[in-house]
């Protein structure tokens, strides 16, 4: 009797969580439990606040409302990790291993075994080989992190985490970077996990892989719950309706038609780098492309490779039907073509630096009179930028660290448009901006394609790749699954290719 | 309330701007009045002609080294390369008077020797750090220990000595005067005008600080990041080469002792000039005043008995430690706070 009530309390329950940052609302009243030795799956599209729900059930986000109860108990999770010691382990994507360090050395990281004084490494590989036993993991605890494949790290992670008694395991998008064989072997061992009573939270863009292993489901959209399941009542299909089901507003400009008899600016035929196979397409004058698929789908690395970042190994690229391949990004910005990157504090801006050297970085060599940088045309580019692009800053000499992500979005645009560019490549135009800047920034990209520039948005946000782009091109695992046109953009479409359920492999 | 919050602001930006930016030139100021009040002979023309002429050496290779640091690079090798380019200078000169005899020609040779040499050096440092993809530390290292052992053998482990009439025709550059300044500190002045400009006011001085600041954003913004980086150990090599012209009718010889510790002192200038030691942000002037200040230290240390000369290197070290330990804390940030 008693058993039974505490197998049908959670281990980990929200109810009602609300959370803003600042005031910008992410999730609204969202309820969600894991109970112990079930695998309860998380999906939605980016920017539907999944990170965020597993961030407050993990302490590192204090929630702004609402209540979490860890065993039927009312709590308050210490921030920063520490609820580890609750039992309560997220274990991030991009995972906390020390490199250089054994296997056994970082499972016993902070807490050491030690006799007389000096560590006791007998006993501590013992007890790591053991562990190994248990979840049926063939690694030497001897082995070094960075020796490992990437499916072993992530179960050195959890197995980590189990030998800190965690009773709950968040996994944010643990098979975004296995692959098939390694998902298999990782299921497998998520499997025994669960079979010992462990409460599994798994985060997900693989509908697939969602119906092959979760008992339950859970679909945010836009930071509300939509619904909550067991695995067996959704079809495939369902599930991607429900995650995407939604009218597009006018938060996207009128689409002026796209000219099918315009100019090919941009022919890729067969490019393949070390991620990506065999990728062909084509790019018209005055149109907006779009690239869709799931992170690590190697939609970035396609314009990388083509824009002089990454090697090729093989493939045509022309641009105007002249064959050419850039060795620099120099190169291809004479050529007329500029990537921005989605990365815009690592590889976009130089955050220490004022607004003016970053406005005119990538175009310098136009501001150079004689021998000198022409410091009044840098002033006026600035000016110029700040007015096109609406760029607000509390004064011009702020550092572009100190703007906002919007701002410092805009401030990007205006950077490379100073290059003067035909093609341009906008890689995540809006990650991590609020709907207003949103909204203006598609607005820019619709305005530059009737100036007659040819834009390629890279986005794994759909609806903004269905509300801006002519074309899309559809991504997975390095190649391109399809190509939409018209009608046929709709979110179902795209996550069907997306996530691997139809394929044509597209060859241009 | 609100006027004192804003005047505290105020002035706690006030203190912020002082020991970022004036900071050494304050340093330098306090520094003549403790040395004049000393002796008040520090201040005589002659003194302070000395002073300059000393810095000079420090001063030229100082400017070289922010472009490296301020590129995020390190070059360590610039104290050897000095003595080994020193030694290879006397050597091509005693050995070029028999036939273009004891005149200025033979000087230029050296000069110029000593310019290829340093141009060459800077770039082997510079493409082994780059396309060799070697940390600068290490490589810098290495070249160090290879440059001093190469001038240790030249000279057989003792000295190598300039010819002695060609001493007489160099001489002047070290000890002369023109319009009242001896010839290095002219040099000094010309170096630090010219890497001032490059720094601030040119594309190659912008790409310097973009690089240092964040490698990825410079290659991402179309910059050339192999090329310049490599280019920054070329002018140190330059400047490096530069000094030496200057230092070897000081003394007139060369051996394992030259120029030890310079780079030391050379880092030691660029960083009390506020220049960054991770990169991404240099000031030339700063590094004069750096390479003026450690000069300064030594020469009010030969004018007073109170502390040992003995214990000059003692003085720069704990000027070096007060300098960045003033740059570190944020000074506004606390008194905001409290």
């Amino acid at each position: 009797m008693l058993d039974s009530v505490q197998a049908e309390t959670p281990v980990l329950a929200a109810e009602r969580v609300s959370k803003s940052f600042g005031a910008i609302p992410v999730l609204f009243s969202v309820s969600f439990d894991l109970r112990a030795g079930e695998v309860h799956a998380l999906i939605g599209e980016n920017g539907a606040g999944k990170s965020t729900l597993m961030k407050v059930l993990s302490g590192f986000h204090p929630a702004t409302s609402g209540t979490l109860r860890v065993d039927g108990e009312e709590v308050t999770l210490p921030p920063n990790g520490q609820a580890e010691d609750m039992g309560i382990v997220l274990i991030h994507q991009e995972l906390n291993l020390a490199e250089q360090m054994t296997v056994e050395e970082n499972i016993f990281l902070g807490r050491e075994q030690s006799r007389n004084g000096f560590l006791d490494r007998a006993a501590m590989t013992e007890a790591v080989r053991k562990m190994f036993l248990d979840v049926g993991l063939d690694i030497s605890p001897k082995a070094r992190i960075s020796s490992l494949s990437i499916a072993e790290k992530q179960m050195v992670e959890i197995v980590k985490a189990m030998s800190r008694n965690a009773r709950v395991l968040i996994m944010d998008e643990p098979t975004a970077v296995l692959t098939e064989a390694e998902t298999t072997v990782f299921f497998a061992q998520v499997e025994k996990l669960k079979a010992k009573g462990t409460a599994i939270m798994f985060v997900s863009h693989k509908l697939q892989e969602v119906q092959a292993i979760a008992d339950r489901v859970t679909i945010l959209r836009d930071g509300q719950w939509i619904a909550t399941k067991p695995t067996g009542e959704f079809t495939l299909d369902a599930m991607a309706q429900m995650m995407v089901g939604r009218e597009l507003s006018d938060l996207y400009p009128p689409m002026n038609e796209a000219d099918v008899d315009a100019e090919r600016v941009l022919e890729i035929e067969g490019l393949t780098t070390q991620n990506i196979r065999n990728v062909s397409f084509d790019l018209r004058k005055g149109e907006v492309l779009g690239f869709s698929g799931l992170i690590g789908s190697g939609r970035t690395e396609v314009f990388e490779a083509i824009c002089g970042l990454k090697d090729i190994d093989s493939g045509v690229i022309r641009v105007h039907g002249e064959e050419v391949r850039f060795a620099s990004v120099a190169d291809a910005r004479d050529a007329g073509i500029c990537y921005l990157t989605k990365d815009r504090k690592e590889k976009g801006l130089l955050l220490e630096q004022e607004m003016r050297p970053n406005m005119t970085l990538l175009a310098l060599p136009r501001f150079v009179k004689g021998f000198m940088i022409d410091r009044d045309a840098e002033q006026e580019a600035l000016a110029r930028g700040i007015r096109r692009f609406d760029i607000r800053a509390r004064d011009p000499k702020v550092k572009a660290g100190d703007l906002s992500g919007g701002n410092q979005q805009k401030l990007l645009l205006a950077k490379i448009m100073e290059a003067d560019p035909k093609i341009v490549i906008i890689d995540e135009p809006t990650r991590g901006i609020d709907v207003g800047t949103k909204q203006q920034i598609y607005h820019f990209i619709a305005a530059l394609a009737a100036e007659g520039m040819s834009v390629v948005v890279i986005s794994s946000e759909m609806p903004e790749i269905i509300g801006v782009c002519h074309r899309v091109f559809v991504m997975r695992d390095g190649q391109i699954m399809g190509a939409l046109t018209g009608d046929a953009i709709n979110e179902t479409e795209i996550v069907r290719y997306a996530a691997g359920l139809k394929g044509e492999k597209h060859h241009g | 309330m609100a006027e004192t919050t804003a005047g505290e602001t105020k002035n706690s930006r006030l203190r912020n701007f002082d020991f970022k930016t004036m900071g050494p030139a304050i340093a330098l100021l306090i520094l003549c009045i403790i040395g004049f009040s000393l002796n008040s002979a520090f201040l005589s023309e002659g003194n302070i002609t000395n002073l300059l002429t000393r810095s000079a050496f420090i001063g030229i290779i100082a400017v070289g080294a922010t472009f490296v640091i301020t590129a995020g690079g390190i070059d360590l090798s610039v104290g050897s390369m000095a003595a080994v380019i020193a030694g290879i200078m006397i050597i091509v000169m005693n050995n070029a008077v028999e036939t273009l005899g004891t005149g200025v020609a033979t000087v230029l040779l050296g000069c110029g020797c000593s310019v290829i040499l340093g141009l060459g050096a800077g770039w082997v440092n510079g493409f082994l750090t780059t396309k060799g993809k070697i940390e600068a530390f290490i490589v810098t290292l290495g070249t160090m220990g290879i440059f001093r052992s190469l001038v240790t053998y030249f000279a057989d482990g003792g000295t190598l000595s300039l010819d002695f009439d060609l001493r007489g025709t160099y001489r002047p550059v070290y000890y002369e005067a023109f319009f009242g300044l001896p010839i290095p500190v002219w040099v000094f002045i010309i170096v630090s005008i010219a890497g001032w400009i490059l720094l601030n006011r040119t594309a190659f001085g912008r790409y310097c600080t973009a690089i240092g600041s964040n490698e990825a954003v410079a290659r991402y913004s179309a910059i050339k990041v192999d090329r310049i980086k490599t280019w920054t150990y070329v002018i140190q090599g330059l400047c490096v080469a530069l000094a030496t012209i200057i230092y070897v009718p000081r003394l007139g010889s060369a051996s394992s002792s030259t120029g030890v510790l310079w780079e030391l002192e050379a880092i030691a200038a660029v960083i009390i000039g506020g220049t960054v030691l991770k990169g991404g942000y240099g000031r030339i002037g700063g590094t004069i005043l750096g390479a003026l200040i450690l000069t300064t230290i030594g020469n009010i240390l030969n004018f007073t008995d109170m502390i040992s000369n003995y214990l000059n290197g003692t003085m720069q070290g704990l000027i070096i430690i007060v300098a960045v330990w003033l740059q570190r804390a944020d000074w506004g940030r606390k008194s905001s706070k409290e």
